[in-house]
């Protein structure tokens, strides 16, 4: 065995320890880890201190790791200990306690979590009794004490923190006066209307407001403690309590004393070493990348990661940077706000007010993007914006609907609600996985959760159709507090892999990448064989980019897509037969009824598609089922197109412009056997009333009299979207030509399990027009490259061979006979 | 002394793959290849809502459930955290290429399990018990 190597980590906040967390879980037995902690607590969240300064939480309760921890993980933790000294030559870190007593530890690596240290006034008097910063539990402490014995507190600074202990010091029953020397609160994450907003909310609570006064003293009382603030306009408000809130500073003191290079924080790379030695990295609020020493809970926990990954020896992970959004932790006050919500000369506002209603916001467009975002009384969509901000993508399609916010329409699931502060424990948030308010805050208190993804994890809370992530989100910030999102440029496409989704894909098109192991390989998989989230996705990727080359993997696919039916909650699996534009005759159903009476199928039903599904049968009677139905895979259970609906149209309809059924079934037929990112459905109207419900399918055709109308990307599921109108075409070749290439590019460019609707969203409905509409040649060739790769596709309902079913995993592999033991007939 | 039964050839389980064995009582039991060709055995039942966990995706020593995804430890039938639950493990033995279960284990262990109900059934239990889902073991 390896003698291990020494850690040290100087600070023990919420960065470093979880740091130390991550290199945990990577590489356990790698290190020997010491902390120094110059408070003498294990570490807790800070962020929580305002709920317990408002008395909303207790101490206890917002601790993160208690001392068990560092124990079981053989962590040695001083805390207490201030570090005075670092000799670098030495590789040795001296550290003393209130007692004088003296220890040091010598080092490999060195983590440097010192964070920061609040920023005092140097008025005459900043140093009296009475006087606190707002930082700590020590601090947190002081007021709490003061409010038990004062009446009258100033804080000096009306930004977020200021703020919070303001409305904390006023829940414990002081008078509180907030002296704020700019024109408005918080202005550097509000704009000046939101400001007022904010200010008049808080002035109808009783918090008082000083706007523009500088203080030029604190003055003392009789008996040494503080007593008053005065201004330079010679004014003064009575304060036994002064708490000093004006901003924080990265604690380099002793990097500078290390000689460690700093600038505005420890200038650090991008895997989070410090430039000047590379045994000693920074992370936290104390380190500055590229020029930015972040002070928000997401990007350091990003820098975490990136810093354990790097003390494991593991990869090449590098943090690149975050861009950050601000909430308030006032409860009762919703303020969200993200990158340059000002704005400026070249960019343009959208903007709602509704004073009365307590509601405005206002979005910053420069271009065709979306670059700022100030929300005060509703922020529900602060995340949706912020992901549109992050992702840069073209706002210019949705421009309209945009101040609307992405749940405006059709978001089911949970009643409606929009203010998860105004619901109460025991109402459900997440209606797919049934979890309510109570459960949802209870585990983020008990397990320490801060970021959307934990809360999905340990409670399944959005973890399904994900409509209720606002109301998730907005729990996490009233339990957790801080910001909830971790905020990475790129999202890996699952813990397997650093890559996105689109990485891989440009990977397997640029390396002719055939098989999953190859892609695995060339890419760098951190896992053997995947997960269950990645292998689907490449086995997708290859069959997409190479078809008639890379081949199918039938192990890599869910067990719908490997049994060729839906399996069901006991195991039964449901099947539903293909018939052409939903449209069936006699023998058909004949052979349907005889099926279902000869394997005694418990449920019948009529699908949203037109299609009969058949619910119940066991897995042995499948290949039984398939062969005497007769009829093709409807695909009910894959990725793949799964229907064409149409509604009867001229043939019959006494309104009907053009023959719907007839276009449905060609549709069908060209298109059917089609895997796609996720399931595909369409429709054919014959007239503008629309039966068949065209508005909400990913390829929705309409016929008028002088011809057809072809609708992308709607969506009838957890969010309704209503399909946008993409092109009004003369003949039916041409119906089949343009969906088949917009259906092409998006089964090209779609990330594995992207609707339509996503696509473009993502993409943006220009880019579909230019593809589609403005380039004939390259619409053709789309259109062809599908044809090419439907052409002498199986049915896998018959042709096992060419789909590469496993036939053998519909019967048991063996029948254990009990009777004597020793025997046994194998079911061959 | 353990009276092994073969049940089949390691390479008649696909690789990252699964084949189940029926039984005389109680639910089938799950035999689970990885890519490294280790073998191991399990109660076709997820520990969560009774899914066949047969029919999931193998990765590394894991299989994910079918029905909500659940990971499952193929060594020990434990769900992974922070999902709790265990699923009923059966003795395997590999000799040869052929694959062995324990004949007594087959027999009597882990009989008691059953799997949920779905369909009209689902509905005349609900009604009968007043209640708007019918319970499982």
């Amino acid at each position: 065995m390896m003698k291990k190597q020494h850690l040290v980590m100087i600070g023990n906040g919420m960065a470093g320890v979880r740091t130390l967390e991550e290199l945990i879980k990577l590489a356990p037995d790698l290190y020997d880890i010491t902390v120094f902690g110059a408070e003498p607590h294990p570490n807790y969240n800070r962020i929580l201190l305002s709920p317990v300064l408002a008395g909303e939480q207790t101490l206890d309760e917002i601790v993160l790791n208690d001392w068990s921890w560092y124990t079981e993980h053989g962590i040695t933790l001083h805390a207490g200990y201030t570090v005075t000294d670092v000799n670098r030559a030495g590789r040795t870190v001296h550290a003393v306690n209130a007692a004088g007593e003296k220890i040091s530890a010598p080092y490999d690596r060195l983590l440097m979590a010192t964070g920061s240290n609040p920023f005092i006034l140097p008025v005459p008097g900043h140093d009296l009794p009475g006087v606190l910063a707002y930082r700590d539990i020590a601090d947190t402490q002081a007021m709490i004490d003061a409010a038990g014995k004062y009446r009258n507190a100033v804080v000096i600074g009306g930004g977020l923190l200021g703020l919070e202990a303001a409305n904390g010091l006023m829940k414990r029953g002081m008078n509180v006066t907030v002296v704020h020397v700019a024109p408005t609160l918080m202005e550097r994450q509000l704009d000046n209307t939101a400001g007022h907003m904010l200010q008049q909310s808080l002035e109808e609570r009783g918090m008082r407001f000083l706007i523009g006064a500088q203080t030029q003293e604190l003055v003392a009382g009789p008996d040494g403690r503080v007593t008053a603030v005065k201004f330079k306009d010679g004014s003064e408000a009575p304060a036994e309590l002064v708490v000093m809130a004006v901003g924080i500073r990265p604690n380099t003191a002793l990097a500078e004393k290390m000689r460690l290079h700093v600038n505005r924080g420890i200038v650090v790379s991008d895997t989070m070493q410090t430039v000047t030695d590379g045994r000693i990295y920074a992370v936290g609020e104390c380190a500055a990348h590229r020029g930015i020493a972040y002070g928000l809970v997401a990007p350091l926990f990003e820098q975490g990661k990136v810093v354990a990954n790097h003390l494991a020896e593991f990869g090449i992970g590098r943090y690149q940077g975050s861009l950050t959004s601000t909430k308030l932790k006032v409860t009762g006050i919703d303020l969200f706000s993200a990158g340059d919500f000002q704005g400026g000369e070249d960019t343009e506002e959208i903007v709602l007010s509704d004073p009365f209603g307590g509601v405005y916001k206002k979005l910053v467009i420069k271009g065709d993007k979306l670059v700022g975002a100030c929300l005060y009384g509703d922020t529900v969509d602060g995340s949706w914006y912020f992901k549109l901000l992050r992702e840069g993508r073209s706002v210019a399609d949705i421009r309209e609907r945009l101040m609307f916010g992405e749940s405006n329409i059709g978001d089911t699931g949970h009643e409606g609600h929009n203010k998860a502060a105004a619901m109460a424990d025991s109402d459900e948030v997440c209606g797919c996985n049934g979890v309510t308010k109570g459960t949802i805050c209870k585990a983020i208190k008990d397990k320490g959760l801060f970021t959307l993804e934990e809360v999905r994890k340990h409670t399944k809370a959005s973890a399904s159709c994900g409509s209720c992530t606002g109301l998730v989100e907005q729990l996490l910030m009233f339990t957790a507090g801080g910001d909830y999102s971790a905020s990475p440029r790129t999202k890996a496409m699952c813990g397997c892999t650093e890559h996105g989704h689109q990485a891989v894909r440009d990977a397997i098109r640029d390396n002719h990448l055939l098989t999953v192991q190859d892609v695995m390989r060339s890419l760098n998989w951190q896992t053997p064989d995947g997960c269950p989230s990645c292998r689907p996705a490449l086995n997708y990727y290859l069959i997409s980019t190479w078809p008639k080359e890379a081949q199918d993997d039938p192990q890599s696919r869910f067990i719908n897509e490997r049994s060729h039916a839906n399996i069901q909650k006991d195991g039964t699996y449901s099947v539903v037969p293909r018939m052409w534009g939903g449209e069936t005759n006699a023998s058909e159903l004949r052979r349907i009824a005889d099926v279902v009476d000869k394997y005694a199928i418990p449920t019948v039903k009529v699908t949203g598609g037109q299609r009969i599904d058949l619910l119940g049968v066991k897995k042995e009677d499948l290949v039984g089922v398939w062969q005497d139905l007769g009829m093709p895979s409807g695909h009910a259970y894959a990725k793949a197109l799964r229907t064409v609906k149409t509604c009867v149209g001229s043939e019959w309809c006494r309104m009907g412009t053009q023959d719907s059924t007839q276009m449905g079934k060609d549709l069908e037929r060209a298109l059917w056997r089609m895997y796609a990112p996720h399931k595909v459905k369409l429709a054919v109207s014959g007239c503008p009333r629309n039966c068949a419900e065209s508005g909400i399918k990913d390829v929705g055709v309409i016929g008028v009299d002088s011809g057809w109308e072809i609708y992308v990307g709607g969506n009838g599921g957890i969010k309704t979207e209503v399909a946008h109108f993409l092109v009004k075409l003369k003949t039916a070749a041409e119906v089949l030509e343009y969906s088949g290439a917009f259906l092409q590019l998006y089964r090209e460019e779609g990330w594995y399990l992207e609707r339509t609707v996503h696509y473009i969203g993502r993409v943006g409905l220009d880019y579909v027009k230019k593809r589609i509409l403005d380039d004939a040649e390259g619409r053709r060739a789309l259109w062809e490259r599908l044809q090419f790769a439907l052409d002498g596709e199986p049915d896998p309902w018959f042709q096992f061979e060419q789909a590469r079913v496993d036939v053998r995993q519909f019967q048991p592999v063996a029948t254990a006979q009990a009777a004597q033991a020793g025997v046994l007939v194998t079911g061959k | 002394m353990q009276d092994w039964m073969a049940v089949c050839r390691v390479d008649e389980i696909p690789q990252l793959g699964s084949r189940r064995v029926a039984r005389e009582q109680g639910l089938d039991v799950a035999l689970f290849r990885t890519s490294q060709d280790e073998v191991f055995a399990l109660l076709d039942r997820c520990p969560h809502r009774g899914g066949v966990l047969s029919q999931g995706i193998v990765f590394g020593r894991h299989v994910a459930c079918p029905l909500h995804n659940w990971a499952i430890g193929l060594a020990d039938g434990r769900a992974r955290e922070p999902d709790d639950g265990c699923t009923p493990r059966f003795d395997v033995k590999v000799e040869q290429g052929v694959v062995y279960l324990d004949a007594a284990q087959l027999a009597s262990h882990a009989t008691e399990f059953t799997r949920p109900t779905a369909g009209p059934c689902t509905r005349l239990a609900a009604d009968a018990a007043g209640s708007g889902c019918a319970g499982t073991a």
